[in-house]
């Protein structure tokens, strides 16, 4: 079942264009100022540039730069086995590894033909949902802090994040670089006591979240600040492939989680909820609603798990050798649709491995999003959008 | 799965009736993925991409994944038995014949549908060779999502996307000169700088 559009109420008016802006640089009195925002500006959120065209306050023109993190990735996961590419992928989008390694071992296992069995994908939809939950935590309190709601938020998220990896630490023996999937199934066991703590987690995590809504939902400033600001267009969102809450905030329902029903997600009861105004409070909601739908999965998930074995039995790990052809595999990871493309000759590595990058793609209608505003709004946009430079540059 | 690969030998057909003269092209998948891919002649392939968007009952709206593949020449020997005539005596000889295949860049488009929640529909555009003739027609006027995927496969294959509307290098620095995708790439010892050439 989809939730209706979600109803989210406006107390104050859409903003125009800031008017001192418009008074203090016209084309007559003012001149174009270019500003390099970036890379080292701290609401980038990592190394990455937006080259500013401004007249005044206001936004004319708006250019990314990117590449300050590219390492090749790409050519670098062609030159080793299939195996040895899943450490790597989880330094795409560090804070989401266990994603990163599900969207690849899925795609390993679309071009192999290896099945999963039941138990892994259990635990596969449980840590990923424990990774949207404190991908979108984090999120939001970096959207805050960029608002200048310095600490509080910022603290209450991680405080959250922080349990959620030690539950990752205590599976995989990593907090960020969890290396825990493998094509097949997942590489160990549940420790004991997992489940239950788990559940305690899970349990307590809607506490939080009313904490958050408490802190923030009616605060004026935070309003001020998002509504009407960084509109995206439905049509332009679609055209530009933009995905994850993202695309949902414009009022597109699209979570490949439901088109696709990968792994077992379609025995799962959850709603996609939609925005109505695509603009960055109604990306930012898009998180808070989020979080909500991913406990009840992972309630359900950390109920109903069974025995069984973690990893099929004729899955070859080392010296993996699929048959030539090629595979495309996707997941709707925390940040949006992340692929990988493989093409593979028959060797022991992949003659073509891509990764289809949501943090780049999204970004593609930054500068549509930013014009006419200011240059504080620009922090808040991007912010809205999360990206992960491990990822966007690869 | 509810979105599986559609199927390719139909809109094969149905892309050859809607864009006449168009030469399309099934490449079979051999994998147990089963996504068959169509290519798509250069002259055609704005016109296909449109139709592809715009029919009421494909909708492709969404290009979710824009990438390039390079292909290096490819020699296929063969050991064909033949008889011939040895010293006036007919006899058996094995001989080796050689095909090459010329090596080229491809454009792969993964295409999907948000309206109709289908797909995936894999679109190659080729080029003549991997050196001179490197140039396929950009889609991004069609879709936008393949504006900075286009500036990338442009980046690190040197596929040159005709119509594209700002066809820079997206992750390598201005002034490098290489393409670190192609197959035969060899990285420079000093490459700290500069054009990325060995500087020695």
């Amino acid at each position: 079942m989809m939730l209706e559009a979600a109803s989210i109420e406006r107390t104050t008016e859409e903003r125009t264009p800031v008017e001192a802006a418009e008074l203090s640089a016209s084309p007559e009195n003012g001149q174009l100022l270019e500003l390099s925002m970036g890379p080292h500006h701290p609401s980038t959120h990592g190394v990455f540039r937006m080259n500013v065209q401004l007249e005044g306050e206001r936004v004319m023109r708006l250019k990314p730069v990117f590449g300050y993190l590219h390492r090749n990735h790409e050519q670098i996961a062609e030159k080793v086995s299939y195996l040895a590419s899943i450490p790597y992928t989880d330094r795409l989008d560090y804070l989401c590894s266990m994603t990163n390694n599900w969207a690849y071992a899925l795609t390993v296992e679309k071009l192999a033909g290896l099945a999963v069995p039941e138990r892994a994908e259990y635990i596969r939809v449980i840590t990923a949902e424990l990774t949207r939950l404190q991908n979108h935590a984090s999120l939001i309190g970096f959207l805050l802090q960029d608002m200048g709601a310095s600490g509080t938020p910022l603290m209450y998220a991680f405080r959250e994040r922080e349990k959620i990896l030690d539950l990752f630490e205590s599976l995989s023996g990593a907090r960020m670089m969890c290396n825990y999937m493998r094509f097949g199934g997942v590489r160990v066991d549940l420790p004991p006591q997992w489940v239950e703590r788990a559940q305690a987690l899970v349990g307590g995590f809607p506490r939080f979240l009313d904490e958050f809504e408490r802190l923030l939902m009616g605060n004026e400033i935070l309003m001020g600040r998002t509504q009407g600001v960084g509109v995206l267009p439905r049509e332009l969102a679609i055209n530009a492939g933009i995905t994850g809450p993202m695309l949902r905030a414009s009022g597109v329902n699209y979570d490949i989680r439901k088109v696709d029903g990968y792994g077992i997600y379609g025995r799962f009861k959850f709603r996609v909820p939609l925005g109505e105004h695509g603009d960055v409070y109604d990306r930012y909601m898009m998180r808070v609603l989020e979080m909500r739908e991913s406990v009840g999965i992972l309630k359900q998930a950390l109920g109903e798990i069974p025995g069984g074995p973690i990893i099929d039995a004729k899955a070859r790990l080392r010296g993996l050798r699929p048959k030539a052809g090629e595979a495309y595999g996707r997941i709707e990871s925390p940040k949006g649709e992340l692929g990988f493309f493989l093409i593979s000759d028959g060797s022991t590595n992949p003659y073509r491995y891509r990764v289809r990058p949501p943090s780049l793609i999204n970004l593609t209608v930054l500068e549509d999003m930013c014009l006419g505003r200011n240059v504080a709004d620009v922090v808040v946009i991007l912010g809205s959008v999360d990206i992960v430079l491990g990822e966007v540059d690869r | 799965m509810s979105s599986g690969t559609m199927n390719a030998e139909t809109i094969k057909a149905e892309i050859e009736a809607a864009v006449p003269g168009c030469h399309v092209e099934l490449v079979l998948n051999g994998s147990s993925s089963a996504q068959h891919s169509l290519v798509i002649d250069n002259e055609h392939a704005l016109q296909v991409a449109r139709y592809l968007r715009d029919d009421s009952a494909l909708r492709l709206d969404f290009c979710s994944n824009v990438t390039g593949v390079d292909w290096l020449d490819a020699e296929v020997s063969e050991t064909v038995k033949t008889k011939k005539l040895v010293d006036g005596v007919e006899q058996e000889v094995s001989e080796v014949r050689k095909t090459r295949t010329p090596g080229r860049l491809e454009a792969v488009y993964h295409l999907f549908s948000m309206e109709k929640k289908h797909g995936p529909v894999i679109l190659r555009l080729r080029t003549a060779d991997r050196a001179g003739g490197t140039t396929v027609p950009s889609l991004t006027p069609v879709w936008r999502s393949a504006e900075f995927q286009e500036r990338e496969a442009f980046d690190l294959y040197g596929i040159v996307f005709a119509g594209h509307p700002d066809l820079r290098r997206l992750l390598m620095w201005e002034g490098f000169v290489d393409h670190p995708m192609r197959k035969d790439y060899l990285p420079p010892e000093e490459n700290e700088d500069g054009d990325g050439r060995d500087q020695r």
